[in-house]
């Protein structure tokens, strides 16, 4: 492997980007016990270009409202354990460029 | 009584709208809904737009339409960690109208574009979610959206929802989308002056320059990183396989800042300031991931229809075309006053037959059979660079020693693998 990658914070990224925040969450972890006992990996902690996921020992933490909508935590769960939808209308991520 | 339209398109990106107009262009009743608080919102691309299928629908785009810069130079870099192998195109002729390709900044030219179908007479609803399609007897007979009392009914249900196509999924066109199939694609806008842009990247003013880059700038994964020029900004982005990112627990955010610092990267955005940060997904099944794209009383374009063709980075043009070619089976059915999915069926013909369906059939197995082998993008393109510089070193060594040497790290390899993984590759892209 070549050399790691470069370290980035997201919140610093995340600052650059409008969000409308709906006051209930759009992402539901369907069953909170599969991230605890049968999902090692925890993927979503990983890939989540928003970093939404957060494993805090015993609980999937889920910041929904920097959530980019992109579907890959529900495409991505190895357990299908993420109930996705899009937040209601006009809510969400904003995007004012590209 | 719910109010009944001729069609209902769901998802004003590319493809909806381009439905929308030709639609409401021919007379049809056509309302459009959209979940963002206007067009575009919801949707990103690293920028680049093609002139024919535009112009197909809006001849006279160029008058209006808010486009960055016209594309003069194209560029393809083999990248190593501190080395890259260069390829491209450079034609003034694209600088000259009619053009070949824009870069654009999707929520301006989604708003612009969805503006041009509600000019033709297409009612445009934002901010509002399509949860489900209606289906009675079979047949998709309209929409219910997340407003008060908000079922919609119409002839036919246009599905322009994008890469996530819920709707599709609802009613059973396709199953979930697995990892190796999509793309999660993470950009930056970063501003800088034009005159900067314009030294950087050898261009005159209104001239624009695209490079894909491969290799390092994925770390081998497969996927590819962009860098386009738009007027006074640059965007840059890498998109992989999720099931790549996964399989190497990489974060999509540090590919890029990892591109962004790369020694042969950094000077081009040196400065520059960040304005935004975005993440989607890009369908990369192609053609064996097209799902069903009609039935009775609906059909589905654009992402939604996976209709993405990932070697040669084009998506929106072939999201414009497909929902030009819905909204033409469409005012046909009409005619005939008969839209039933034997009649849409039309749609799928035409499509298949079209650019579209053919450009996706050519490279159905490119994408799976790069994935399947990593060592394209692993071992060739450092090999490649390697190759490069010892060609063009001047150290004493003759040409034909050095020629041996290049031979060398192919033998090292292996001849006869590599002959064979040459012979794979080109295979599927002829």
């Amino acid at each position: 492997m070549s050399q790691p990658l470069k370290k980035v914070n997201v919140d610093d990224l995340q600052y650059l980007t409008r969000f409308v925040s709906d006051k209930e969450s759009h992402l539901h972890i369907k069953d909170h016990n599969i991230c605890k006992t049968k999902c090692e990996e925890k993927h979503c902690t990983v890939f989540c270009p928003a970093q939404v996921y957060k494993w805090e020992g015993e609980r999937m933490f889920v910041g929904f409202e920097g959530c980019h909508e992109c579907g890959s935590c529900r495409i991505g769960c190895p357990h299908d354990n993420i109930e996705w939808k899009y937040p209601k209308g006009g809510l969400g991520v904003v995007f004012r460029l590209a | 009584m719910a109010e009944k339209f001729d069609v209902i398109v769901v998802g004003a990106g590319p493809a909806g709208s381009a439905a929308a107009h030709t639609l409401a262009k021919a007379g049809l009743n056509v309302i459009m809904f959209e979940r963002g608080e206007y067009p575009g919102s919801k949707n990103v691309m690293g920028g680049v737009i093609y002139r024919h299928q535009l112009q197909e629908i809006v001849p006279d785009f160029l008058e209006s339409a808010p486009l960055e810069r016209p594309i003069v130079q194209q560029n393809f870099w083999m990248m190593d960690e501190k080395s890259v192998f260069q390829m491209g195109y450079k034609g003034l002729e694209w600088a000259e109208a009619p053009h070949n390709n824009f870069t654009v900044l999707r929520a301006k030219f989604d708003q612009w574009f969805a503006g041009k179908a509600v000019e033709q007479g297409a009612l445009l609803i934002n901010e509002t979610v399509v949860t489900e399609a209606i289906v009675e007897d079979g047949k998709v007979i309209g929409v219910r959206t997340d407003r008060p009392n908000g079922d919609v009914y119409a002839d036919v249900v246009i599905l322009a929802d994008g890469v996530n196509s819920l709707l599709a999924k609802q009613l059973g066109f396709h199953k979930e989308l697995k990892p190796s199939e999509v793309a999660l694609a993470v950009m930056q806008v970063i501003n800088l002056p034009a005159e900067k842009i314009e030294d950087r990247f050898n261009l005159e003013p209104n001239q624009g320059a695209t490079i894909e880059l491969f290799g390092d700038s994925t770390k081998g994964l497969l996927g590819t990183s962009f860098i386009y020029t738009n007027k006074e900004s640059i965007s840059i982005g890498v998109g992989t396989l999720l099931s790549g990112l996964m399989e190497n627990r990489m974060k999509p955010y540090e590919l890029l800042e990892t591109l962004k610092q790369h020694p042969v990267v950094r000077k081009l955005i040196q400065g520059g300031e960040p304005k935004e940060y975005l993440a989607h997904l890009i369908p990369e099944g192609g053609y064996h991931s097209i799902p069903k794209l009609v039935d009775h009383g609906v059909m589905v374009v654009g992402d939604a229809a996976q209709l993405v063709n990932g070697i040669h980075r084009e998506g929106s043009n072939l999201a414009m075309a497909s929902g030009r070619m819905a909204a033409e089976t469409v005012i046909m059915a009409k005619q005939v006053n008969d839209f039933s999915a034997n009649i849409l069926d039309a749609y799928r013909t035409n499509l298949m037959n079209s650019f579209v369906g053919q450009d996706l059939k050519k490279y159905k197995d490119a994408a799976h059979t790069l994935d399947r082998n990593p060592v394209y993008f692993k071992e060739y393109i450092p090999m490649m660079n390697r190759a490069a510089s010892e060609m063009f070193t001047v150290d004493g060594v003759s040409k034909w020693d050095k020629q041996k040497k290049v031979m060398g790290m192919v033998q090292e390899k292996g001849t006869i693998s590599t002959i064979r993984d040459l012979y794979r590759a080109w295979k599927v892209m002829k």
